[in-house]
């Protein structure tokens, strides 16, 4: 094997896990490599590509590790292949190399049909075509897919999160056609309509047909049907990208793709193909862990070992639109003599089909709708004996058949190829949870439907898994919670010395501090507890991305005399702070330097302000709607209450914020349901409403009681906010912490309502510690010189404003000046679990 | 707590004198200020030659870097929460919590990224730093 220079053309998926396969192999670095890639983004998951309409951002889909033995240019597509002299063109020059791995992937095809090119019309590969179809779907009604397949399938539920009426257009005469069979193609399109999807099935789009405006408004179809869409996607499959093979004169497969053998080594020696856009022979593969094993191959290859193809596995699972849809092995019963086992329940609406052999002994394949629970057992057991008899595998819920009844040789993970004596292995050898198995087997780092197995076969070794809050404590943290007030602990060294170990971290640290705030331990940066808080709360503001604060005065229900508002108005012109009206009814003062903040404080303080705690995890806002004083419609006083409660619960430190609000009449218009606890006023009292929240994951809040009466209602949410302060986890919102619960809303009911637990004093007593002891964060600084002192921006130098901060003017205020002298900004990547606002 | 426990830092000299061998025009000892303006596990920012550094006290000594955060752009280092991982002393940076560790500067989450550390020591309950020249 000789080595020297090794260019990479493609940072996809495949092409990231050649090049991370690939280094892991050539320990010595005798491969010099580079990579090319045409996105400007590097490699991210495309499997994952609709999680980005949930709000996950580019930093969690990234695949990509920076390392410095690769070279890594994005946005720079080559153009040719010169096999004699052996380089690669660019626009920006020419790579030379003895080794060539094309990894370009595929374009999504569209079908010749006339009006594809309107504008509103997308393909749904890259973040690209997410981001633009986000943008035009904005002001927009109605949107089509052309295509029911997976892409298309995973499409239409895009368009239908973007509230877009939605249609599916698709050829094949059943939804999935490659997938599933017809009954249960059958059953997942009950599922899609009841989504309100309209399916289209076994017709054709003849023509777009553009609107007033230009863009697209209608599909024809081939029966003469009109479908109205603003917005168009065309999921008709894909192509493999081999036009740099076939101008550079390397043979195709049939149905085009890059001709490999079954090293995946092109006719050219020197030039490789993996994934999507390679024909092993003969045939492409358009799944990830296909074009995987491809990688693997090529690496191993590369450094001297003989690794051959071991042909594809096309097993799926995937949850489409709300419904688990599996299929695996030899899905459509095409081997000789097979026998099929079939289970269909209407009302649970499951259907499952599995395709056994001639005799009955051995799992060829099959296909799971609405549940697809027993999905990893039986893909690992395709070509072997049945792990239980086929009704109770097909019985919804798995029929009792795990990860533990798989013999050792069975693939786990094949996504990977990592069988259950690997696993097994890493378990003997020391992991000890879910993220260690991923990091010494890779199983469950692609699809991720082996992770419950992952837990099954931790259980199974006797091995309990952690909720240790992080490296310095094994306790969860509600056991810590329990741990202080049962003991009595009330600093974090205490706690750490005889409950944890090391010097604490930015998870353990501040986690603790709003524990021993709830608890009622005195000013947050008293002693200690100071070292503990983070910026935020150390600073009594909200920390900026230029290195300045926010300020937030107290606004309770939003109510507020023209007097203050004056006076929020002066402060923010004399230190020239950007004014903004924040969504909980108050307003944001931003711009302001830490020497500032205790100035700015005593203007407010001094006028009747106090903080509003917008930088803490504690209740932010109760907002309400003008209620019955001067509402046509409102039937109770929802200002007064929301005044009432925020004043009850201001300063209460939680695992999360906590946001509430209080609307006068059914119509609901402070919009009480998104929030953790939310109140709407009936004809007769109140109705509670718990566990919403806006945000990254929107959730309406759920009913918990009706017609209280105030009293009745304020004691319901003393013990509501207390239990959940007592037992939810690190960051976890209310709406997490009631779904995560053993019963859910009924046992949340059952314990402080019916006082199930025997805690309602308990909590009730807690509570009113809380109120009895609550004072002014902001006034307690300006009262103490010593907590004063912290306040500068320079320890050495205490009259110098930080020159890092700079303004300049947008539509009339100050604004941070863009980046520039303070350092270049880069991609940041998130390890954080949860909503990062 | 004496400026004896405090005055170490070994990990602090150990790296400039890696960092430096034989360079005759290294920067001198600037006073900062009293021990007693650091509080125990928590940073402050004090500018020196121009130069906004964080400085930090912690149980194992004095420490001081750079105050930019390279990630995010901004010079908020100092404010960050300080602790340990793995027995490295570590502060996490208040705008998006990539940890560093606080004796080499090295960011232990993105592998590449790395602030200066700079020299520190507490003279007569004064705390000096020394600036690590440009690389």
């Amino acid at each position: 094997m000789s080595y020297g220079r090794l260019v990479v053309v493609g940072n996809g998926m495949v092409g990231q896990r050649f090049v991370d396969a690939l280094r892991a192999r050539d320990t010595d670095g005798r491969w010099r490599v580079t990579v090319l890639g045409e996105e400007t983004r590097p490699a991210y998951d495309r499997v994952r590509l609709s999680a980005f309409f949930d709000g996950v951002g580019e930093d969690e889909l990234n695949l990509h590790t920076p390392d410095d033995g690769v070279e890594l240019r994005l946005g720079e597509p080559v153009t040719a292949i010169d096999r004699d002299r052996r380089v690669v063109t660019t626009a920006a020059g020419e790579y030379a190399y003895d080794a060539l791995v094309l990894a370009t992937g595929s374009y999504a095809f569209v079908p010749p049909i006339e009006g594809t090119d309107l504008p509103g019309v997308f393909v749904y590969r890259t973040l690209d075509d997410l981001a633009a179809i986000r943008q035009h779907a904005d002001g927009r009604r109605t949107g089509a897919v052309i295509g029911g397949g997976l892409l298309g399938l995973e499409a239409a539920n895009a368009l239908r999160l973007l509230g877009l009426a939605t249609s599916v257009v698709e050829f094949a005469p059943r939804l999935m056609p490659v997938q599933v069979d017809t009954a249960g193609g059958a059953m997942l399109r009950r599922y899609v309509e009841e989504l309100d999807v309209s399916c289209h099935l076994g017709v054709a789009t003849s023509a777009l047909r553009a609107g007033p405006d230009g863009s697209v408004a209608a599909l024809e179809l081939t029966d003469g049907a009109r479908v109205d869409a603003d917005l168009v996607v065309v999921a008709a499959g894909i192509r493999p990208r081999d036009e740099l093979a076939r101008a550079a004169g390397l043979p195709l497969g049939p149905r085009g793709g890059v001709l490999v053998d079954d090293t995946c080594r092109t006719a050219d020696e020197r030039i490789w193909a993996v994934g999507e856009c390679a024909a092993v022979d003969g045939t492409c593969h358009g799944l990830v862990a296909p074009g995987y094993a491809m990688a693997e191959v090529v690496a191993d290859r590369l450094v001297g070992g003989a690794a051959t193809f071991p042909g594809a596995d096309t097993a799926t699972k995937l949850k489409l639109l709300g419904v688990d849809v599996a299929s695996f092995g030899d899905a459509h019963g095409t081997t000789e003599g097979c026998l099929d086992v079939t289970f269909t329940d209407p009302a649970t609406r499951v259907y499952a089909k599995l395709v056994l052999s001639d005799d009955a002994s051995t799992l060829l394949g099959g296909v799971l709708v609405g549940d697809a629970s027993a999905y990893p057992t039986l893909r690992a057991s395709v070509g072997g004996p049945l792990p239980a008899p086929p009704l109770a595998l097909l019985a919804p819920a798995g029929g009792g058949a795990g990860a533990t009844t798989l013999p050792g040789s069975a693939q786990v993970c094949s996504c990977n190829a990592v069988t259950r004596d690997d696993i097994d292995a890493a378990i003997a050898g020391g992991a000890t949870d879910v993220p260690a198995l991923k990091a010494c087997t890779r199983a469950g780092t692609s699809c991720g439907s082996c992770v419950p197995m992952l837990k099954q076969l931790l259980d199974a070794a006797g091995v309990k898994q952690s909720t240790a809050l992080c490296e310095h404590f094994d306790a969860s943290r509600q056991e810590l919670f329990d741990i202080v007030r049962v003991r009595g602990i009330r600093t974090f060294s205490r706690l750490i010395a005889e409950h944890g170990r090391g010097r604490g971290c930015d998870i353990c640290k501040p986690a603790v501090a709003s524990i021993l705030a709830s608890l009622g331990s005195g000013h947050i940066l008293d002693g200690e507890q100071a070292s503990l808080q983070d910026t935020n709360d150390h600073f009594l503001a909200n920390l900026q991305r230029d290195g300045s604060y926010s300020v937030v005065p107290r606004i309770p229900g939003g109510e507020i005399t023209p007097e203050k508002l004056i006076v929020i108005g002066e402060v923010a012109r004399d230190f020239q702070l950007y004014t903004k009206i924040t969504g909980g009814q108050r307003i944001d003062l931003f711009g302001a330097r830490v020497e500032q903040l205790p100035q700015i404080w005593r203007r407010l303080v001094d006028a009747g302000f106090e903080s509003g705690h917008a930088y803490g995890k504690a209740l932010r806002t109760v907002k309400s709607c003008v209620g019955s004083t001067w509402c046509r419609y409102g039937v109770q006083d929802s200002v007064g209450l929301a005044v009432a409660l925020e004043l009850r619960y201001r300063g209460l430190r939680a695992p999360h914020k906590i946001k509430s609000a209080v609307s006068g009449c059914a119509r609901e218009c402070a919009e009480a349901r998104s929030k953790d606890f939310g109140i709407i006023a009936t004809d007769t009292g109140w109705n509670l409403y718990v566990g919403g929240n806006g945000g990254f994951r929107p959730r309406h809040a759920d009913l918990f009681a009706s017609d209280l009466t105030t009293s009745e209602l304020v004691t319901l949410i003393d013990r509501f906010l207390m239990f959940y302060i007592r037992t939810a986890d690190r960051l976890q919102r209310t709406a997490a912490w009631i779904e995560a619960m053993d019963g859910g809303l009924d046992h949340l009911r059952a314990v402080i309502v019916d006082d199930s637990l025997g805690l309602c004093a308990e909590l009730d007593e807690a509570m009113a510690r809380h109120v009895a002891s609550y004072s002014d964060e902001w006034r307690d600084v300006l009262d103490d010189p010593v907590r004063l002192r912290r306040f500068t921006s320079f320890v050495n130098a205490p009259d110098v404003p930080d020159p890092s901060i700079q303004f300049t003017e947008e539509r009339g205020q100050p604004v941070p000046a863009p980046a520039g002298t303070a350092g270049t900004r880069q991609p940041v990547a998130l390890g954080m679990p949860e909503v990062r606002r | 707590m004496s400026t004896a426990t405090m005055g170490g830092t070994p990990m602090s000299t150990a790296t400039v004198g890696i960092a430096q061998p034989g360079n005759a025009t290294r920067s001198r000892w600037t006073p900062v200020c009293p021990l007693d303006r650091l509080d125990l596990d928590r940073g402050v920012a004090a500018l020196v030659d121009g130069v906004q550094v964080a400085l930090f006290r912690t149980a194992d000594g004095l420490f001081a870097t750079d105050n930019l955060d390279p990630v995010g752009g901004a010079y908020v280092l100092s404010r960050g929460i300080v602790g340990s991982r793995g027995g490295v002393p570590t502060v996490a940076s208040p705008l998006h919590k990539q940890v560093y560790d606080l004796s080499t500067g090295r960011c232990l989450d993105l592998p590449g990224v790395a602030v200066r550390s700079h020299e520190v020591r507490c003279r007569d309950g004064l705390v000096e730093v020394r600036l690590r020249q440009e690389g």
